[in-house]
């Protein structure tokens, strides 16, 4: 099933080779299965595209031996896993019920307005910001706390938001 | 950041003592403060006599179930005829809930320590530390503690020299609150989506790659190294009440609190002194209104209930709610109760893994018809339907999501009914009016 059907037509630039390979090599010593690699695998894609294609879900099918569909089921299944090109900055802000009791909807309108998304996980005019709404992130004593890219900043106000998105601009 | 506060004197200080200081996050910072001795001190005890100082210590799952630690790791078979495993539960993402974050960041030594013994006693030779995706900074940080107890021989095939072989990975999530459920979790680490198995069988009989496991909170596994060094007997003296649980936890308050945080108390605390005199109450003008103590799956309290609760697993069922995981979740009179149970019920909506049809339908229905509420939209009799929804929802499915979900609608609709029925009646501004 290497490759699947319907993926040729769709330029795919292999992503485990060389160092990444490697990588990938030393992640499965580490499991007594090849399929227990999958979420890490996928994080490297990630890591490498920005994003997850169907080709490249078809790559890691591929070298963990299970099929691509497998693969799709497990990437939607898990909310960090994109499915589809996302800006620059990828940006996640949290509203769930304490956040949400300290404002955090007027920082997500706020980072909204700032980066000129306009809309929930639609792309700023630029390329540059994709902002997300997100469930408990976990840091709740710290309203309100945000992700951007790897970067986790926590008492995000909305004074502190046009900062925040200058820095990333 | 808001953090780190200077400890309160009512506080009783043990797994946070040295949260804030960077120094104590490297291994030689650790060594310096008396780290790993636990570790040396238990690797020479046999593991039997391990799990039984830890069942005598009555140290308890801090991670919201509160099951006996050293009764669980008693379960695993004595006799090793297969590989064994621990899984550490760093997957945090019960709302309100922000203690294990603090302990990664702070401590990552602590937790790999009591992993260590955990792993040792329950013949473990892999630990695999589940840390949820979105928690990049602890990430970071206990990645580099995990090299740096390598480099140290603490870890890997002969740990602390003594010929054990003891390794620990880090296995990241993808954005997933069901993969804190531990059979989730499991699949997790086995590369699948995170739906929760049906039990039995349990995990010390079956667990992750069908082998014998363990999987423990990380708090839980932090106190490990403690009751250790210092005895049974004097964990069990860390009591302010119920002397079936013991020991110190960690509470995140947040919400309406003038210093929200993490705050370290003996089992049995009183949560209004935990609000108003720890956190410094509600904000400057504001009342108190209702609390969550233990992460948003446990039913909500009003007021006086709030006044009354003792912190420890009995106090709480006695207040009419759960310790849970000690996330608490502080409401002021400014609070809109029923756009906040919705909230609530949107997140369970949002997070349920839709194996069971009560929990992908129910959590669904219920966000709907809390928004109709919200959207002035509503009918008295809705109130109806979410109460008749929420017990079909309670002690039906494979795990507790379900039941989650309903516990705040209940106790909401219970405890602040005039707000849901001036909602129906006259929107918001009728709901304001009785808040």
């Amino acid at each position: 099933m290497a490759g699947g059907a319907g993926v040729e037509s769709v330029a795919h630039e292999p992503i485990f080779v060389g160092e990444r390979k490697a990588r990938l090599d030393e992640i499965l010593t580490r499991y007594p299965t090849k399929q227990a690699a999958l979420l890490p695998a996928l994080w490297i894609v990630q890591e490498t595209t920005g994003w997850i294609s169907d080709a490249a879900m078809a790559e890691v099918a591929d070298v963990l031996e299970v099929t691509p569909a497998y693969v799709k089921g497990v990437v939607t299944f898990y909310t960090m896993y994109h499915q589809h090109p996302v800006g620059e900055n990828f940006i996640q802000v949290c509203t769930t019920t304490p956040c949400n009791l300290c404002g955090a909807e007027d920082v997500m309108n706020a980072l909204l307005d700032h980066t000129g998304c306009g809309d929930l996980g639609a792309t700023s005019p630029d390329g540059k910001f994709t902002v997300v709404e997100v469930e408990c992130l976990g840091a709740c004593g710290f309203a309100t706390p945000v992700i951007v890219n790897d970067d986790f900043i926590d008492g995000v106000t909305v004074d502190s938001v046009p900062d925040l998105v200058r820095k990333y601009s | 950041m808001g953090y780190p506060h200077k400890s309160h004197p009512n506080e009783t200080v043990v797994l946070s003592e040295h949260f804030g200081n960077p120094d104590a996050r490297t291994y030689d910072g650790w060594i310096w403060r008396g780290g790993y001795k636990a570790l040396e001190q238990a690797l020479a005890m046999s593991p039997g006599d391990v799990v039984e100082l830890v069942k005598a210590s009555g140290l308890r799952g801090r991670g919201g179930a509160g099951f006996p630690t050293g009764l669980k790791w008693s379960f695993m078979p004595k006799e090793k005829r297969r590989p064994h495993y621990l899984c550490c539960n760093a997957d945090e993402s019960e709302p309100g809930t922000f203690k294990d974050r603090e302990i990664m960041r702070w401590t990552p030594h602590a937790m790999i320590e009591g992993c260590a013994i955990a792993q040792y006693a329950i013949q473990a030779e892999i630990t695999y530390i589940y840390v949820r995706g979105e928690f990049t900074e602890p990430l970071t940080i206990v990645e580099q503690a995990l090299a740096e107890a390598y480099e140290h021989g603490v870890l890997g095939d002969n740990a602390m020299g003594t010929g054990t072989r003891l390794d620990m990975y880090i296995h990241r999530g993808a954005g997933a609150y069901i993969c804190g459920e531990e059979t989730a979790l499991m699949n997790s680490i086995e590369g699948k989506r995170g739906n929760p198995r049906i039990k039995p069988p349990f995990p010390a009989a079956e667990g992750v790659f069908g082998m014998p496991t363990t999987i423990n909170n990380v708090e839980t596994l932090a106190a490990v190294p403690h009751i250790i060094a210092k005895g049974p007997e004097w964990y069990k003296g860390l009591c302010r009440s119920n002397p079936k649980s013991v020991g110190t936890k960690l509470f995140s308050v947040c919400g309406h609190v003038r210093r929200p945080g993490n705050y370290e108390v003996e089992m049995g605390f009183p949560l209004g002194e935990l609000i108003h005199d720890l956190c410094g109450g509600v904000p400057e003008g504001r009342t108190l209104k209702a609390c969550i103590p233990g992460g948003s799956s446990v039913p909500i309290l009003n007021r006086d209930e709030t006044e009354a609760c003792l912190l420890d697993y009995e106090g709480c069922v006695e207040a009419g709610t759960m310790l849970g995981s000690g996330g608490v979740i502080v409401f002021d009179d400014s609070a809109d109760m029923v756009y906040q149970v919705m909230r609530l019920a949107r997140f369970y909506a949002h997070e349920s893994c839709a194996q069971c049809t009560q929990c992908r339908e129910g959590t669904a229905w219920t966000t709907r018809i809390l928004e109709r509420i919200l959207a002035g939209e509503g009918e008295m009799h809705d109130l109806d339907v979410l109460l008749d929804l929420a017990d079909q929802m309670t002690g039906k499915t494979i795990c507790v999501l379900s039941d989650s979900c309903a516990a705040p609608v209940v106790s909401g609709i219970q405890k602040f009914r005039d707000e849901f029925e001036a909602y129906i009646r006259g929107g918001r501004a009728a709901a304001i009016a009785v808040a």
